[in-house]
């Protein structure tokens, strides 16, 4: 049998991106161990505080722990200053524990979020534990596959709509490339109105270059006016 | 000169790691020893979540490497009244982190006058697991019912945890999966939910060689818990002879008697009480 004692690895997509008055964070909703498929229906995008959120990649115990802890620390931040905790400082939680334990630690996380002196913010964490202050990012193993894509259909000063639209078609591409990466899309907006979680099912994404229509099941095929299968 | 080096060569080390034992291991196992293993129990546990609670169902299966050692062995354990917990992988493991972890239930419970919660179970098991970084090889099922509803979790022995409303571990979980996949729906009645979790364990005894034996079972509900061992006997010791094996009385014949007389053999001694 496979590798069921693998350690937990996300190979993810995530995203963050930020537009005329927010972010945009998505991920996929894949979680696997070797070759299983342990959790089709995850949620990578994890809350920090009522206006941050991160979203996670790499060993799912590491980056849980990650932000147990930072969403931990930013409470009783929040209570001790009386006002809410701005990006800046649980970017920097994150960094400050991904840095002093990066012999422990096999996680990238990508967290954004709004907050009232600097608006939308993205900030990467990568494995190391250097922290980037970025207008998008992208992580995790389908982020490979969208490089060139971000460089070509990311635009400074985007409207809510469209980075979000940007977002779910990115980790849809990445989906159909990337093994690793699959399920649904979830994404989360935050701007100063506060927080939309959004959820994308895996069958009504859009369908990419060789994609066949998704079914539930091999009969569907039979009965259906597609091409004849096994017709080639 | 050459005394003095001799000198410094003779003084016995201070301190540190002795690393004799580690080196004798490895050459150990270069030749082909192999080191004992551990028992570990190839298991299908399942759980999902129905209508108004939660049920848990396990094989009874215990295997040490190729041979069955516990053909009705208990893998769904008590974490709280309201909490239960199926254990996968190194049984020893499987076993002490949900007696610990349900110790300290306990005590929280004395603290605070209040029923448990799953989600303390959870972080109780996950914190501890991580600590141990994969080392302690324990892959449960975590269900119960709390003053939040029904909730129900996986937790991979590195830390890891999911909340899912139907799941599946242990070296059956494909075939259990593969279940639960066609036919779980959301909002299940008590029968229809024991037989699905049922047939999922099924699945796993008759197709996984890890699993076999029995069907134990266990329904959360809302103030209350079933635990139904042996729910389901899908593998009945069979015999040669169809009214099985009894012997009638004085069946064994007498070859010989010969009575010892022990007393002969002691020697008495009198004396004083031994001193305390």
């Amino acid at each position: 049998m496979e590798d069921v004692n693998a350690p937990h690895s996300m190979g993810t997509t995530i995203i963050g991106v930020t537009y005329d008055g927010g972010v945009v964070l998505g991920a996929d909703s894949r979680t696997s161990t070797g070759m299983y498929v342990a959790n089709r229906a995850s949620d990578k995008i994890t809350q920090l505080t009522d206006n941050v959120y991160v979203c996670r990649s790499g060993s799912a115990a590491d980056s849980q722990v990650v932000s147990d802890y930072v969403r931990y620390f930013l409470h009783q931040h929040t209570i001790q200053l009386g006002q809410p905790a701005t990006v800046k400082v649980a970017s920097n939680l994150i960094r400050l524990l991904s840095y002093s334990n990066k012999n422990m630690l096999e996680t990238g996380l990508i967290v954004g979020g709004w907050d009232k002196y600097e608006g939308g913010k993205i900030y990467s964490v990568p494995l190391g534990g250097t922290l980037l202050e970025q207008p998008f990012a992208i992580g995790g193993s389908g982020s490979s596959y969208l490089y060139g894509f971000f460089d070509q259909a990311w635009k400074e000063g985007m409207n809510k709509d469209e980075a979000e639209k940007l977002v779910v078609k990115a980790v849809s591409l990445a989906i159909a490339r990337d093994g690793a990466s699959g399920g649904v899309v979830r994404t989360v907006i935050i701007n100063s109105e506060g927080v939309t979680r959004n959820f994308y099912p895996g069958d009504e994404l859009p369908l990419w270059n060789e994609e066949l229509e998704p079914c539930s099941s091999l009969l569907d095929i039979l009965s259906s006016t597609g091409p004849e299968p096994m017709s080639i | 000169m050459g005394v003095l080096v001799k000198e410094a060569i003779d003084v016995p080390p201070k301190g540190g790691f002795n690393f004799d034992l580690c080196r004798r291991n490895e050459m150990l196992l270069k030749k082909g020893v192999q080191p004992p293993s551990f028992r570990k129990t190839g298991t299908t546990i399942v759980g999902l979540v129905f209508q108004d609670g939660v049920i848990l169902g396990a094989d009874t299966r215990a295997t040490e490497g190729p041979i069955v050692c516990d053909k009705n062995c208990e893998k769904i354990h008590y974490m709280a009244p309201n909490i239960y917990c199926c254990g996968a992988g190194t049984a020893a493991d499987t076993e002490a982190v949900t007696d610990m972890v349900s110790s300290q239930l306990q005590l929280h419970r004395y603290a605070t006058g209040r029923e448990s919660r799953v989600i303390t179970a959870l972080t109780l098991l996950k914190s501890h697991l991580f600590s141990y970084q994969g080392h302690v090889s324990a892959a449960l099922v975590l269900g119960g019912v709390d003053v939040t509803g029904p909730h129900l979790h996986t937790i991979y022995p590195h830390g890891s945890t999911d909340t899912l409303p139907f799941a599946t571990m242990g070296s059956g979980s494909l075939a259990a999966m593969a279940v639960f996949e066609s036919k779980y729906r959301e909002g299940l009645s008590r029968e229809e939910g024991i037989r699905l979790v049922c047939e999922a364990i099924c699945s796993g005894i008759f197709n996984d060689l890890g699993s076999g034996s029995n069907v134990d079972v266990c329904v959360i509900t809302k103030g209350h818990k079933d635990y139904l061992r042996n729910h389901m006997l899908p593998n009945p010791r069979t015999y040669v002879s169809s009214k099985g094996y009894s012997f009638a009385k004085g069946q064994t014949e007498v070859l010989s008697t010969k009575i010892m007389p022990l007393r002969e053999k002691v020697e008495v001694i009198e004396g004083d009480v031994m001193e305390e």
